[in-house]
């Protein structure tokens, strides 16, 4: 089980042009701003959308390409939207048994399997109900149930956790996990959200103005991103400039020391909480010391995320007890210092 | 709440309540049980009954996939279709009456070769009252589908269609459940149309007890001649619209309302 797909879709102002494969059991995460064109992608690799050029091979059958576009109805997937989307007139059984029936299954066995996956997805003996009975993770649980049952041999999620509130999130995230470990298809999720791409994936593809910007495995976009959409989402400073020892001088001013020798158009990345600040010029000689000032504080749990602007552009996470310490505010002019041995540094 | 709304309102109610009160003033309820015994009485509310049945399943049979054509086809006649749909509606019945003689009368178009090749004369019989009916009733049910269909989430077809159900499966098990209130209001509309229509059931199927002579018509002729009896036909006539309007209130669009 396979997914090649090579396509272009033209709408309006909507430009895509996307290359994506997933292997047998693989989670790709195609991860990207609104409007990138993600959800135009899984439209088209579920049929509902033809694709202006392009194939979609799955399995070594080809869904899209060769003149022909197999209907959805005739190809062999799941989908689960960002809203359950459970059909308000059956009842929750009913709804997971719908795919099998419309194959052909009869209601009895239909009914059996049904209530088996509700079980796994730990609805038992919620088959009974009627959707609007169910909270709303729950009937995304209900609606995941709905998309394997027929043990599809592509699985495609569009955003199927921002819809859930943050404690919902976690949980249903975590049970996502491990149905996708153990589905044997090919599934591609579509997210705005770098948290779900890193904790499900196996391999992100970045998607920005309906192309792909960056892939690669999550850690290493989640290290080394390359644009600053990625970067922001991350939460890293992402600073592009050229290498000249162990120094690189940024394009926009200015210089970060580095640890290890870089030469050439580079980018450096620095995570927050390896920024560290001061109200005085700090003693001692750490190798990056830039003056600057907070120019935004937002509070993150325990910390308190500073956007700094200066010479050095920078993102720093302060404990709040520092924060509230030091008599960090909006405005302040502080210095700031990192390691060099603490920026990531990798070619552009 | 301001005046200049109020008073328009108030007026408005007693607009449209006070004839009904009339009505029900003036009915002779001691005579009650005897005219509605008389000959006649039964025989118009029961045709009544049966043709405004048979028109609204009629208007069901071909108004919901009409209108599920105009909601989700993408064609460019859609508008003209559309306006076509709509013309009964503003139509004066006796005209939609004329027109509905002109072609399916002994001499009309399509009339005439029914006649030739089946021996089959649609004028002046129970089937004329059932047409004409249909033809002034069915843009109610019509419009009114067609908004519930837009109305509808169109993503649950597209879910349906990932789960393997071709157009024809979907339309059946997911479309038409959804829209069961819109249909069920709009079934409810257009059988109180027929119910009460007048105009094209005369002037194409005629005033015949028995066989054409439905109760807007018994009611119609009883007024020239015997007020009370048109007074009793008119009560008995309302109460059998509001007795279905609440019934069906109940089974379906209270239930619709609350989902």
């Amino acid at each position: 089980m396979s997914l090649h797909a090579s396509i272009a879709v033209r709408r309006g102002t909507l430009d895509l042009e996307l290359d994506v494969e997933v292997a047998d059991g693989e989670v790709l995460a195609v991860l990207g701003p609104n409007g990138a064109g993600k959800s135009t992608l899984l439209r088209v690799l579920a049929g509902l959308l033809p694709p202006d050029a392009g194939s979609v091979v799955v399995d070594g059958a080809t869904w899209d390409g060769d003149g022909t576009s197999l209907p959805p109805h005739s190809r062999s997937l799941g989908m689960v939207f960002q809203d359950a989307l459970l059909f308000p007139h059956l009842s929750v059984a009913d709804n997971v048994a719908f795919g099998l029936r419309t194959r052909g299954a009869g209601r009895a066995p239909a009914r059996a399997v049904a209530a088996d996956w509700l079980a796994r997805v730990g609805l038992e003996g919620l088959g009974d109900r009627r959707p609007r009975e169910l909270s709303g993770g729950q009937a995304q649980r209900a609606a995941l149930a709905r998309a394997l049952v027929g043990e599809p041999a592509l699985l495609l999620l569009d955003e199927p956790l921002s819809a859930l509130d943050a404690r919902t999130r976690l949980a249903v995230r975590a049970e996502l996990r491990r149905h996708l470990a153990e589905f044997r298809g090919s599934t591609v999720l579509v997210t705005h959200d770098p948290v779900d791409a890193m904790a499900l994936a196996d391999r992100v593809v970045v998607v920005e103005d309906g192309r792909v910007v960056q892939a690669g495995p999550p850690q290493e976009i989640a290290r080394r991103p390359r644009t600053d959409y990625v970067a922001r989402l991350v939460g890293l400073a992402l600073l592009p400039g050229t290498g000249r020892g162990t120094r690189v001088h940024l394009d926009d001013g200015g210089a970060v020391a580095v640890a290890e020798e870089a030469s050439g158009p580079v980018f450096a990345a620095i995570r927050p909480e390896s920024v560290a600040l001061y109200v005085a010029r700090p003693e001692g000689s750490p190798r990056n010391v830039w003056r600057a000032t907070i120019a935004g504080a937002t509070p993150h749990g325990a910390t308190v995320r500073c956007d700094l602007t200066g010479e050095v552009p920078l993102v720093a996470d302060v404990t709040a007890t520092a924060f509230a310490e030091l008599g960090l505010a909006v405005g302040a002019e502080v210095w700031a210092t990192v390691k060099a041995s603490e920026v990531a540094v990798y070619s552009r | 709440m301001p005046a200049p709304l109020l008073v328009p309102a108030a007026i408005g109610v007693l607009f449209l309540a006070l004839p009904l009160v009339g009505l029900l003033v003036r009915t002779p309820w001691s005579q009650l049980a005897t005219q509605l015994a008389a000959p006649g009485v039964g025989q118009a509310l029961r045709l009544s009954l049966v043709s405004a049945t048979l028109a609204t399943l009629l208007s069901l049979l071909l108004g919901v996939p009409l209108a599920w054509v105009l909601a989700r086809s993408r064609t460019r006649g859609r508008t003209v279709l559309r306006a076509l749909v709509t013309v009964p509606l503003v139509l004066p019945p006796v005209v939609g009456g004329v027109a509905l003689f002109l072609v399916l009368g002994r001499q009309g178009i399509v009339g005439s070769w029914l006649d030739d090749a089946f021996g089959i004369t649609i004028p002046f019989t129970t089937t004329a009252v059932v047409i004409a009916e249909t033809f002034v009733a069915m843009p109610f049910l019509v419009i009114s589908v067609e908004g519930a269909l837009r109305a509808a989430d169109a993503r649950f077809e597209d879910v349906a269609a990932t789960l393997g159900a071709g157009r024809w499966t979907t339309f059946r098990r997911v479309t038409l459940p959804l829209v069961a209130p819109g249909i069920a209001a709009g079934a409810v509309l257009c059988w109180a149309r027929a119910l009460g229509e007048f105009g094209a059931t005369i002037t194409f199927a005629g005033n015949f007890p028995g066989t054409t002579q439905t109760m807007p018509l018994a009611v119609y002729l009883a007024l020239q001649r015997d007020p009370d009896a048109a007074i009793v036909l008119s009560v008995l006539l309302l109460a059998v619209s509001l007795a279905t309007l609440l019934l069906l209130r109940d089974r379906w669009l209270g239930r619709g309302g609350a989902a």
